[in-house]
């Protein structure tokens, strides 16, 4: 941004620089200030600094690459209905099709004779909305206890760093496990579990970012304008902390995605739905007759995930205030 | 004119140290006052304290401020929040980072109009473009649109002022407004200020450690030293005749150009020594670098008297004939 700024005020040295003529009845009597030197604009050109940084995110190979990617799989998600009408846990073929051999089950069939490809194609929509699920409510808890934390200070930042701090001394996995295991497995109950063991991550940023923003001048400013805690919290210091949490949480996704993998292939998943996770773990047994059962979703997984990373690396680039545009 | 702002014995203390002590002056309507000082004699925290907006651990231990006839050492939190930015309005040192960075300039005023004013987004929208054409910043409209990074210092401190007078206040209180500026641009911005208190028939409560700032500008000055008003004049008697031994070292130590004295020609003269700490307590905190001390000096900070029209005085050494005299003059010059 700053060299943005440079090379236009040098393209154009004179044109924003000339004082402005301001009209008679503005100014009734004789202000000498009216050539005001310093009321010139730095640069020159008027362009929104969100169309400038969307711009950026989409000339940011990692972005470019990892969304697109992303959106494929996206695409898959919302066909499934479509390509694959039928319940993917339903049987039919003859089982152990090799991935070819039949052209109506691209990627062949499993030990029972369901479809891998419906199996994927489904278990796409199951990772995603647990991954974005899960990472809402966790960034929407994150925020909530972190900017307390942060903004207030004192015991109560005190008392909710001891509990970020219980919550990170217990292995996440672990912990994901026994309040799986403890609630009956489903969809909901494995997204708000995954939310409850990642909150911390984004508790700790926000806290971080808000005691940096809280002693910022413009918090002051804000306070001498008689703005109240809960405005400044909210329209004042959390669109500053926004670029780190939106870098985060994109990693965040990714994360939920694999633990929800990890939980079905354990079989702690919801048995009622097909995952990918769930796909490696019933064809974990047959891995050396028929390697593709647990390949074919394995690769999607990374896949997933890698285009998730990639995203939050460009991310980093492009929204990060060292790095990237000069605030 | 009325007294808008009456400070009485104002005090303020940290755990362990008091950085303002029984601090008294009055603000008239529309008035200029100027506080000036150096660096740690507890300027910016008086300003902090008449908005409320003091640290955490700093605390008004004792006095009172009258703001309108209202305490403001006592109204609850929300009713002086209501207050401030409406009532009372201050502007910072820092453009450059006073102005949220991730906010556009229009949304920035926008959300004070509607806080105060309840305007609606579109005249509020309206107001806003009005308010920086005031402050005097070309093409407001695309002005409204733009990230205060886009922005020069002058021009932020710019936006600060129409967002600060956004409401009508009373009351602006300038925190060395022109401190972090250039030169050529802290006339422009002081001009402004003062446009502004006239047109808007507001008062100025202007805190600087510019002397020269002061001498322009000011109705009347306040000299402050480690928490205590030491000296209170309008700017022409005190820049003639200096009555406490600190302003008397100030001024000596401000080359101005028609006296003959010059760096080049001869040492500046400077007062020695650096600022007590606020922790001391007993005499007048001014004895180590004081060419006139006396044994009093040590233990009792002198009372403040009166010195003639407008004029006090908080020294020993100034005894009421040598205060009259020349007051006394300044007055019929005055009338």
């Amino acid at each position: 941004m700053l060299q943005i700024n440079t090379r236009t005020t040098l393209l154009q040295p004179e044109a924003d620089t000339q004082p402005i003529a301001v009209s008679a009845e503005v100014s009734p009597s004789s202000w000498p200030n009216l050539h005001a030197a310093d009321t010139h604009v730095v640069s020159a050109t008027s362009h929104n600094i969100r169309r400038l940084t969307v711009l950026r995110l989409l000339r940011n190979p990692s972005v470019a690459a990892g969304g697109a990617l992303l959106s494929l799989i996206i695409i898959a998600a919302a066909l499934a209905p479509f390509l694959y009408p039928g319940d993917p846990l339903s049987m039919v073929a003859r089982p152990l099709l090799w991935p070819g051999q039949n052209a109506a089950f691209p990627f062949g069939t499993d030990s029972l004779g369901r479809d891998v490809a419906a199996g994927l194609f489904h278990g796409a929509r199951v990772s995603l909305l647990i991954g974005v699920v899960a990472t809402s409510i966790g960034v929407s808890v994150g925020i909530l206890v972190g900017a307390t934390a942060g903004y207030r200070g004192g015991w109560i930042d005190d008392v909710l760093v001891r509990v970020i701090e219980l919550f990170q001394t217990v292995p996440s996995f672990i912990l994901l496990v026994v309040l799986v295991a403890i609630a009956q497995p489903s969809i909901l109950t494995v997204t708000w579990a995954i939310g409850l063991v990642t909150w911390p991550t984004i508790a700790r940023l926000v806290r971080a970012e808000f005691r940096v923003l809280r002693e910022k001048d413009f918090v002051m400013a804000a306070r001498s304008l008689g703005f109240g805690h809960g405005r400044i919290v909210i329209r004042e210091i959390l669109p500053n902390a926004l670029p780190a949490i939106i870098v985060t949480a994109s990693v965040m996704v990714a994360t939920a995605i694999l633990m929800e993998a990890a939980l079905s292939f354990l079989g702690l998943g919801d048995p009622n739905v097909v995952s990918w996770g769930s796909m490696i773990g019933s064809g974990r047994e047959l891995i050396r007759t028929a390697w593709y059962l647990t390949a074919l979703p394995g690769v999607v997984i990374v896949l997933t995930v890698l285009a998730l990373n990639l995203i939050g690396d460009g991310l980093t680039d492009v929204l990060n205030p060292r790095t990237g545009v000069e605030r | 004119m009325a007294t808008l702002l009456d400070i009485q014995g104002l005090t303020i203390s940290f755990p362990n140290a008091t950085p303002v002590k029984d601090l008294s002056f009055q603000v008239a309507e529309a008035e200029t006052l100027a506080i000036v000082g150096e660096s740690g004699s507890g300027k910016s925290l008086t300003a902090l304290a008449l908005m409320r907006l003091l640290p955490k651990t700093a605390d008004i231990t004792d006095g009172s401020i009258r703001f309108a006839g209202e305490d403001l050492v006592n109204i609850p939190e929300p009713a002086m929040r209501e207050r401030r930015g409406r009532d009372i309005a201050m502007i910072f040192q820092e453009p450059m980072t006073s102005l949220n960075p991730v906010l556009t300039i229009g949304r920035q005023i926008v959300e004070v109009l509607r806080l105060h004013r309840g305007l609606t987004r579109a005249q509020a929208r309206r107001e806003a473009r009005d308010l920086l054409d005031l402050v005097r910043i070309p093409d407001p409209d695309r002005c409204l649109d733009d990230y205060p990074h886009r922005l020069s210092g002058g021009m932020r401190q710019r936006v600060m002022i129409a967002i600060a007078v956004a409401c009508r206040p009373k009351l602006l209180i300038a925190d060395e407004p022109t401190t972090a500026l250039d030169v050529t641009i802290q006339a422009q911005v002081l001009e402004l200020l003062d446009r502004l208190r006239r047109e808007l028939s507001l008062a100025l409560l202007l805190i600087t450690h510019d002397l020269g700032v002061v001498g322009q500008w000011a109705d009347r000055v306040v000299v402050m030293y480690a928490g205590r008003k030491v000296e209170e004049a309008p700017p022409e008697p005190l820049f003639n005749d200096p009555l406490h031994p600190y302003t008397q070292g100030l001024l000596a130590a401000s080359p101005r150009l028609h006296d003959d004295l010059h760096y080049r020609d001869s040492r500046l003269s400077e007062i020695p020594g650096s600022i007590s700490s606020a922790v001391k307590e007993k005499g007048c905190p001014f004895v180590p670098r004081c060419p006139q001390r006396r044994d009093v000096c040590r233990t009792v900070f002198p009372d403040t008297t009166m010195a003639g029209l407008g004029r006090s005085v908080a020294c020993h050494a100034v005894t009421p004939t040598i205060a009259t005299g020349p007051s006394l003059h300044d007055a019929a010059v005055r009338l």
